[in-house]
């Protein structure tokens, strides 16, 4: 065994950080190895990869077509709107 | 007739008048899921408009004013990002120090306290999921402003790691640190405030 993936079978600091990489960009194949043999025997860091999609999942999906400006801001800001224009 | 409606002389669809009517509701939209704060999506909305109002000349029509309001939207974005960049060092160092007792210094392994466990739920119930993802922008408030841009800026507009290093004038290996360190935060808070 290498040291490498040795040193990685025991880290989950190690194997939490290859998590968010590989989610969001490459790792290199011996990486992917290391991070494979870790997760194989780790219970707790496929939580919490799962949790970790689970977050980007409800960061993205956010519900933002039920939000709104409230209408005293928008009277503002149209009062606002026109004196701009009237200086003109 | 004509000529005295276009006293400005651009290609603008409408009078900037309805423009509140029109676009608010989008652009608040727009900037609020980037930013998951009422007050600084507001100020920005209105920045908006008052600065499409200045460059209203220079509006050249070839895109819709809604794609050119948006425009100028994402510059202010990009501008708020780029300060808080420089900002909130001490609110990075104590995360980081709660960081510290999540795993163990000489191993890296877990530490049984700040161990993910399953939140239990069911990941398609909509309920539960809506539930949590209130639970998650209270802890994305919380986190460190230059952390909540970058993930904010990763996820919400798909930029590449190369070009957030560039805005945020960040290393590659600074870049990959933060998304880990945001990532175990919020689970963190979620995890301490779920159960």
């Amino acid at each position: 065994m290498t040291g490498a993936l040795k040193k990685i079978i025991y880290n989950c600091k190690q194997a939490t950080f290859l998590i968010e990489k590989r989610t969001l960009g490459k790792i290199t194949a011996s990486e992917a190895l290391q991070l494979q043999v870790h997760l194989a025997g780790c219970s707790i860091c496929r939580t919490y990869q799962k949790q970790s999609l689970l977050i980007i999942r409800l960061f993205t999906g956010f519900p933002s077509g039920e939000i709104r400006l409230d209408d005293t801001f928008k009277a503002k800001l149209q009062q606002q709107i026109e004196k701009e224009i009237n200086k003109n | 007739m004509e000529q005295e409606k276009t006293t400005i002389n651009s290609p603008l669809k409408s009078d900037p008048v309805t423009w509140v009517e029109q676009y608010a509701d989008y652009l608040y939209r727009f900037a609020f899921s980037r930013l998951r704060d009422e007050e600084i999506a507001r100020d920005l909305v209105q920045d908006t408009f008052l600065a499409a109002l200045q460059q209203v000349s220079k509006f050249e029509g070839k895109s819709s004013e809604k794609t050119w309001l948006t425009g100028i939207l994402k510059n202010k974005v990009a501008d708020f990002y780029r300060r808080q960049a420089s900002k909130g060092i001490t609110a990075i160092r104590s995360a980081e120090t709660e960081q510290q007792n999540f795993f163990d210094s000489d191993n890296g392994h877990w530490n049984a306290k700040h161990a993910p466990q399953a939140f239990g739920l069911d990941d398609d119930n909509p309920l539960l999921l809506k539930e949590l993802g209130g639970i998650l922008n209270g802890c994305l408030k919380k986190l460190p402003a230059l952390w909540f841009s970058v993930f904010s800026m990763k996820h919400m507009d798909d930029f590449a790691s190369e070009k957030i290093c560039i805005e945020l004038k960040l290393t590659d290996a600074n870049f990959w640190v933060i998304m880990h360190r945001t990532k175990l935060n919020l689970r963190a808070c979620l995890q301490k405030h779920w159960n």
